[in-house]
């Protein structure tokens, strides 16, 4: 205790110094995080507890009525609308990003395989087509699914689709639009992970009696589950609120969560609902976010999987 | 030096010859290798096997030893079927196995870099094989316990595997690959990776528990020493093909051309340009040899030398004199100027004299000990 009055003052003045330097590093990516975000976002809670105004705009008092409304509840009684609509988002997430693993996983393999320089123009050609406007893009395909078209009348002719219907607008054409969409966001981070993939490893398991299939399982998909990860990060949350593609390609019956929230705040229709509809989506990517952590730990055997 | 070492292990640990005999005769068809005719290209112009016929004895330690780009790796991984080899025919055990997948062969392998498997435990690296074997739980428990216990790693078989030092990688490689107890046990420079001290220690190690197990072990290393130390014998390989093929002592008293002379650390290689019986007129001088052979080339070992003070006379007495010497302790390493041309010399400290740098010496070798090679 007799020297506590003289180390405490070192150490207080190296606090001091330390926290300065603390403020400067950290402070411009602070204010940017606060004015963009946690501002727009507190702003958007709010919203979200206030009540509706003649032109869709937010007033006081604030209640629960957009949750209300969300949930189903509007002025005929209940109407499972919105639950589809949250459903379906789920399911296109789920589907197209199960897809977008299929997919990617043999693309990035095969890239990884091909000779050092032919590698950077290949995923190059994965990349390339994201240069045009998503919107353009949807359009493309609105062209090659509509009644009529080659595609469509394929599917007619092996009976896949009612006659006339097209392929679009549709639950499939927006899948198919969603894993076109998010394709190189998977295929890239694979790809890294295909780089550096330990092929003694592989060798180790053939060579311990694994056959090929179970080789993949126990020596490839373990060094690639953290790219996966990433990949399905980079795949299901932007999928998950997704409203280009759903607008474009799924007509009414097609519509997602995005396309709620969307319609919500243009159109003049109700920003309380909207900003709710938001805050479902924030809360849904959470949980989301959260299982995917547990799912990698345990598949990484206990590794630590960043995402 | 390399004899006493091998010679020593063996006594301690070899079965009695009668039990080896025994052993011998009821696996030599399931564990004898023999290749015929192999052959392997990368790309067009890359020639790493160019026809290698050899038999691999049961029980024996056999090393594959040659320069990097030599095709000894590539041999191994033939053998373990991760290479298929363009022609020529791989028999195990009497088997053809040439076509067979890796993971149908009763051979495992420990590699370069050991390959363990990061996500998995020790003990599941260790029980990984004899899961895909399908071998029951409770004797994989039991195997699995029994080989930790033998590599003396038993209390780390719970540790993640970079956990470990290399060392204790090394081990878990090996036992890993011992644990299936396969036929054949191929070893890609597993030592390669460890510093001086573990190595010379996990040599010992290694070739004890060949003898003790009787496992036909297919070892590959660049390092002649090594080779040496280890091996019952030892086929030495230059641009994917055999040069020799034999025991150590063989290999490195008599190797066959100016390669593996060189390879094993021969450096004293002179050019005969005369002969007339057992005289060979060498730049050296003039020699007489016994039982030489007629190669082109005379190799003069270094410790088969001996260094007198001054000058003197007589069969095989080179006038020389002393260029540098380097102390070793247990001996030391002259380089000498005869006219025109160098020799190394390796004497044995028995505590008298050892000449000075700029001494004049006469050089002498007995007949018997001169070879001759082709180039």
């Amino acid at each position: 205790m007799s020297y506590s009055g003289v180390i405490p003052t070192a150490r207080s003045r190296a606090m001091v110094r330390e926290a300065r330097h603390l403020l400067f590093t950290v402070a411009p990516g602070a204010t940017w995080i606060v004015i963009f975000l946690v501002l727009p976002s507190a702003y958007l809670m709010a919203v979200a507890f206030m009540t509706n105004g003649p032109y869709g705009l937010p007033e006081m008092p604030l209640s629960l009525e957009s949750f209300r409304r969300l949930a189903g509840f509007g002025f005929l009684g209940w109407s499972p609308g919105n639950l589809y609509t949250l459903l379906r988002s789920l399911w296109q997430t789920l589907v197209s990003t199960g897809l977008v693993v299929l997919v990617a996983y043999p693309i990035a393999y095969y890239i990884s395989t091909c000779r050092a320089k032919w590698r950077p123009i290949m995923l190059l050609l994965v990349v390339v087509p994201s240069w045009t406007n998503q919107v353009i893009r949807t359009f493309g395909w609105m062209n090659l699914l509509a009644p009529g078209t080659p595609l469509s009348s394929l599917a007619e002719s092996l009976g896949l689709i009612a006659p006339n219907m097209g392929l679009y607008p549709s639950n499939f054409a927006v899948t198919l639009g969603l894993v076109y969409n998010f394709l190189p966001f998977m295929v890239l981070p694979l790809y890294a992970a295909f780089e550096k993939l330990d092929t003694a490893q592989v060798e180790a398991a053939q060579d311990l009696y694994a056959s090929p299939l179970r080789a993949f399982w126990h020596a490839v998909f373990p060094q690639t589950l953290p790219g996966l990860l990433a990949g399905i990060v980079l795949v299901a949350i932007p999928a998950f609120g997704m409203y280009v593609i759903p607008e474009l390609l799924g007509g009414g019956k097609g519509m997602m969560l995005g396309n709620l929230v969307a319609n919500q705040f243009s159109g003049g229709a109700n920003w309380p609902l909207g900003a709710a509809g938001a805050i479902l989506m924030l809360i849904a990517t959470f949980v989301g976010l959260f299982a995917m952590r547990r799912i990698g730990k345990r598949l990484g055997g206990g590794e630590e999987v960043v995402i | 030096m390399s004899d006493t070492i091998t010679a020593a292990v063996t006594d301690k640990t070899a079965p009695t010859p009668a039990a080896r005999a025994a052993h011998d005769a009821s696996t030599r068809e399931a564990s004898a290798i023999a290749m015929q005719g192999l052959h392997k290209r990368f790309g067009r112009d890359t020639v790493a096997l160019a026809g290698v016929d050899l038999a691999i004895r049961a029980g024996e330690f056999f090393t594959l030893l040659g320069p990097s780009g030599c095709g000894k790796t590539t041999l191994l991984r033939i053998l373990a079927g991760l290479e298929e080899a363009d022609d020529g025919r791989l028999l195990i055990g009497g088997r053809d196995v040439t076509d067979v997948p890796p993971h149908r062969r009763s051979v495992n392998t420990v590699f370069q870099s050991y390959a363990l498997f990061p996500h998995l435990s020790v003990r599941e690296n260790l029980d990984f094989g004899l899961k895909m074997r399908g071998v029951a739980p409770a004797e994989r428990k039991a195997r699995v316990a029994r080989i930790a216990e033998f590599i003396q790693l038993g209390d780390l078989v719970e540790r993640r595997v970079d956990q470990l030092s290399g060392g204790q990688r090394q081990r878990i490689a090996l036992a890993r690959a011992l644990v299936c107890e396969p036929d054949v046990l191929l070893l890609d420079e597993p030592l390669s990776a460890l510093d001086a001290g573990l190595r010379s220690q996990l040599q010992v190690e290694l070739l004890r528990v060949q003898k003790r197990l009787g496992m036909t072990f297919v070892f590959v290393t660049h390092d002649q020493d090594e080779a040496m130390v280890m091996s019952d014998r030892i086929a030495v390989l230059n641009g994917g093909l055999i040069q020799q093929v034999g025991p150590p002592r063989e290999v490195y008293e008599h190797p066959v051309n100016a390669f593996v002379a060189r390879f094993m650390g021969h450096d004293n290689l002179y050019p005969v340009t005369g002969r007339c019986g057992d005289r060979l007129t060498t730049p050296l001088g003039e020699l007489t040899a016994e039982a030489a052979g007629s190669g082109a080339l005379l190799l003069i070992r270094p410790e088969t030398l001996d260094l007198l003070p001054g000058d003197g006379a007589g069969t095989n007495h080179l006038p020389a004199r002393v260029v540098e010497r380097l102390y070793r302790g247990s001996h030391a390493e002259y380089r000498l100027a005869v006219g025109e041309s160098t020799l190394q010399a390796t004497v044995n400290n028995r505590g008298r004299h050892l000449p000075e740098v700029g001494d004049r010496v006469t050089v002498t070798v007995a007949p018997e000990d001169l070879v001759t090679l082709s180039e």
